[in-house]
């Protein structure tokens, strides 16, 4: 099995966030999504972190009829595991939470996590509630599994397992406000 | 299931506290003060002094109630409502909001968001719990610190117009707002 970097599994799926309210993690994965092509319904929470998946359960909440993805990262949902507590406690059924798991603080260099050696975060989320969890180890399952999560209904926790690598450089020419209100702009206009 | 009815306690008796002399007719003003001024989601980590509010927003229909693990997640929350066009509150008490402050300066701060968050007083002239009095001794000058306005809450005929105020500049100025909930209107044995 050819192991999956995270780039060419955003690639894979970019075409299906059309019509989703997308909210990343910082650095890396916001620059990651933005060299494949900005969209006004992206949103890139930089350093907040832990906080995506908060974002993410906002919005849903305010809009249960806008599909919400969330891209988060191991080291962030570590950092926010009550978080998926309180998303597993009210379910909604329009978001796909999914989890970039590089093993590694890829952002600040590469300083590695605990799902590297001992914690895994689908059961760690499947065990917090969430209704629907899945794996994915290449760029094939996590199609598959993506696809699925947004045809169940169901808020689902999605654990990509991703190469440690990442772009050489995290700041782009998107202004961190212009992002916030054009992101804002667009979900009101939903 | 509307967000209100997956918000709802499953078991009511567990959200009545003991009897405890909070005011449940300045909580009351608290809360109509909120709806009337749009407020229509509110996150909560709870104690003694909001037990009341709490309790008023799990069972308002038009008020999601969000249940949090911590309060920080109440940051991020807030952040989604507000780019979905949902007015919201942070209900906490001083030790919620020293638990929160990374999200408030690298979340709303960072991102310009209108986050009212009403914090209950702990700790102040009058405290009777050990426990509480350092968070109390430095709640105002953190608020300070981080140049966020403040605005006490005291007497009950003041409430409503104070919240407004301080939803006006909120939204005026896209930043967080402190209310501090004070011992003088939430405790009715001052
Ligand atoms: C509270 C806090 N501590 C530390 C940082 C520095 N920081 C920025 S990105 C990052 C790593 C994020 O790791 P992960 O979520 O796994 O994503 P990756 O960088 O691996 O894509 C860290 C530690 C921060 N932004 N906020």
């Amino acid at each position: 099995m050819p192991p999956m970097k995270r780039l060419d599994a955003l690639r894979a799926v970019y075409d299906r966030l059309g019509d989703s309210a997308v909210v990343t993690i910082m650095g890396a994965v916001a620059a990651e999504l933005q060299s494949i092509g900005h969209r006004p319904n992206f949103f890139y929470l930089q350093h907040a972190m832990g906080l995506a998946s908060s974002v993410g359960l906002g919005i849903a909440l305010s809009k249960p009829a806008v599909p919400v993805v969330v891209f988060d990262g191991d080291g962030s949902l570590l950092m926010n595991l009550g978080g998926l507590s309180t998303l597993a406690r009210y379910k909604p059924a329009n978001l796909i939470h999914v989890v970039f798991d590089n093993e590694s603080l890829l952002s600040v260099g590469g300083f590695p996590t605990a799902t590297g050696t001992c914690t895994r975060l689908a059961e760690v989320a499947a065990a917090s509630g969430v209704p629907r969890t899945a794996c994915a180890t290449t760029i094939d399952e996590f199609v598959t599994e993506f696809t699925a999560a947004q045809s169940a209904g169901e808020l689902t926790t999605l654990v990509a397992k991703v190469d440690a690598v990442g772009p050489a450089a995290f700041v782009t020419d998107l202004g961190l406000l212009e992002n916030r209100f054009q992101f804002q702009r667009y979900l009101q206009a939903r | 299931m509307s967000n209100h009815e997956i918000a709802k306690s499953p078991d009511p008796k567990i959200r009545y506290h003991p009897a405890v002399p909070v005011s449940a007719a300045n909580s009351q003003i608290v809360f109509d003060a909120l709806k009337t001024n749009g407020v229509r989601m509110m996150s909560a980590l709870p104690e003694t002094w909001l037990v009341h509010l709490i309790r008023l927003a799990d069972d308002d229909p038009d008020v999601t109630l969000v249940r949090l693990a911590k309060e920080e997640e109440g940051v991020g929350i807030s952040m989604g409502a507000h780019f979905a066009g949902v007015k919201s509150a942070m209900l906490m008490q001083n030790h919620g909001f020293l638990a929160a402050i990374n999200g408030i300066v690298s979340g709303a701060q960072l991102y310009r968001i209108p986050l009212l968050m009403l914090i209950s007083d702990r700790g102040t002239f009058g405290e009777r719990d050990p426990w509480q009095t350092e968070g109390g001794a430095v709640t105002e000058s953190v608020l300070s610190a981080l140049r966020i306005p403040i605005m006490r809450l005291d007497d009950p005929a003041r409430v409503a117009h104070r919240i407004k105020q301080a939803l006006t500049l909120a939204y005026s100025s896209n930043k967080p707002v402190a209310v501090l909930l004070t011992r003088d209107l939430m405790w009715e044995d001052a």
